[in-house]
């Protein structure tokens, strides 16, 4: 749902303080989640992230979420699965190369992260995917502490 | 142990102190020079001829010759194959690696051949998806990006392991390239782009065809202002449109090319095209050299190969400097 994505790019700021409080309460919460047992959780709780994340950012659940880097806008819908910024083939109008109708997820980025607190995240360098993790919930690896981090020696 | 008797060609010049390679381009660009490299077609065919043939004409008046990996998403002998054959014989590729066909194990496998055939310079690219090309039903790989590859290459090159942590014995000793689009939306963003590639490991860029000065003006203004041409040397790309048709259908059907109307009806104005072309490419690259941080020239002819050498030499770039990507000497 194209329509949603665009209007979660555009509430990106709301969006990021709604996230923040999201990963504060994971992280609160990893202990107890622990003690269920994460192996136990991760096929419900991957279930809700896809229907949420999926709903609101059209999310791929690549299992290492970068939205808060990406001006909550998911990367991964990129159709090169780019991490790091748009490529050099986006057309004048700010459309996709490969996809001419869909505006560019990393013009939308772009945007996005000017409306956040945080957007200047948007700078770091984010490392290579890691396909093992693809399918799995990004919230239980937020609430393990396990959350993916900016390459070392990233521009600030 | 017997040691296999190499061509002395295919030995990389000594490494200076300080320098990531043997290469000349690096020697060039770290002496201040105002470097210059070229495109290489590369050609449908299996005769390693056809590859020497272009070869030439480009490395009198170049540092480096890039072999571009199957760029479009068109099928053509591979880079990997055609810096093979220049190594071998004494000339200095830059080789491309697209992240479209292939993945991490293979790119790296690749790194490493590379620098053992003598190649000294590795240009990292995202590369066009495969909609764009002649085999639009092939899957696309994009297991990494362009920064995620600078990174492993960097890796690679100065902590000596792989990306799973696994030791080299011999490092790959290659100075590291990019690619940067100034011209293509969100131009705000594109300096920012270019640091995040400075910091993944980029030292030289090479732009997109420049046509649109002011664009390029703006770009490079924001570039100094955050310091970048201090830390990375910027090569912008050029080459001569063979007539406005010509100009027309690039601008719709290549990826990332931006050519402004004015450039366009310059050509239409003009009785002879393809001179027009020509002159307007070297009017380019004389206001390019002007631009502070600046420290080169990208020559892409396509299907005009043999127009690269006079531009360069007429545009006078080289400043009586010898330029060569073949050496005349073994080491």
């Amino acid at each position: 749902m194209q329509a949603i994505r665009h209007w979660s790019v555009r509430h990106a700021g709301p969006l990021e303080r709604l996230y923040a409080l999201v990963e504060r309460l994971l992280k609160a919460a990893g202990p107890v989640l622990a003690r269920i047992g994460m192996a136990r959780l991760e096929r419900p709780v991957a279930a809700v992230e896809r229907g949420v994340k999926g709903l609101l950012f059209d999310c791929r659940m690549c299992g290492q979420c970068a939205l808060s880097s990406t001006g909550m806008s998911c990367s991964m819908n990129c159709p090169k699965s780019l991490r790091n910024g748009p490529c050099g083939g986006v057309r004048q109008n700010g459309h996709c190369e490969v996809k001419p109708e869909m505006p560019c997820v990393w013009v939308e980025a772009w945007a996005g992260s000017q409306r956040m607190a945080e957007g200047a995240a948007i700078r770091h360098v984010q490392p290579a995917v890691d396909h093992r993790l693809i399918g799995r919930s990004s919230w239980l690896a937020v609430a393990r502490g396990e959350h993916a981090k900016p390459a070392p020696g990233s521009p600030s | 142990m017997t040691q296999i008797d190499l061509l002395d060609f295919s030995r990389p010049y000594p490494r200076l102190p300080g320098h990531s390679s043997g290469g000349r381009l690096e020697r060039v660009l770290r002496a201040g020079r105002f470097a210059v490299t070229a495109e290489l077609n590369p050609p449908d065919s299996a005769d390693p001829q056809d590859v020497y043939d272009r070869a030439r004409p480009l490395s009198e008046v170049c540092d480096a010759i890039n072999a571009t990996d199957a760029s479009g998403a068109h099928c053509h002998m591979s880079s990997i194959a055609i810096c093979a054959l220049l190594t071998r014989a004494g000339y200095a590729p830059v080789l491309q690696i697209s992240c479209r066909d292939r993945n991490r194990i293979a790119i790296q496998g690749d790194v490493l051949g590379a620098a053992a055939m003598g190649v000294g310079n590795i240009l990292c690219l995202t590369g066009d998806g495969v909609e764009t090309g002649d085999h639009p039903q092939a899957k696309p790989v994009f297991d990494l990006d362009s920064m995620s590859l600078l990174q492993i290459i960097r890796t690679m090159r100065d902590d000596g392991h792989f990306l799973s942590g696994r030791k080299l014995t011999t490092r790959p000793a290659v100075f590291l390239g990019a690619a940067e689009n100034p011209f293509a939306p969100p131009l705000d963003f594109r300096a920012i782009r270019l640091a995040k590639k400075v910091a993944a490991g980029a030292q030289f860029i090479q732009t997109q065809y420049c046509f649109d000065l002011t664009r390029f003006e703006r770009f490079m203004d924001q570039v100094r202002d955050m310091g970048l041409h201090e830390k990375v040397f910027i090569l912008a790309g050029v080459g001569p449109l063979a007539s406005a048709r010509a100009a027309r259908w690039m601008r719709e059907n290549v990826p990332g090319v931006h050519i402004p109307d004015d450039v366009i009806a310059r050509l239409e104005g003009a009785t002879n095209q393809k001179r027009e072309g020509r002159a307007i490419c070297i009017d380019m690259i004389q206001r390019i050299r002007e631009i502070k941080g600046v420290a080169g020239i990208h020559v892409m002819a396509y299907r005009q190969e043999e127009l690269v050498s006079d531009i360069i030499v007429e545009s006078g770039v080289l400043r009586g400097r010898a330029a060569s990507a073949h050496r005349k000497e073994s080491v």
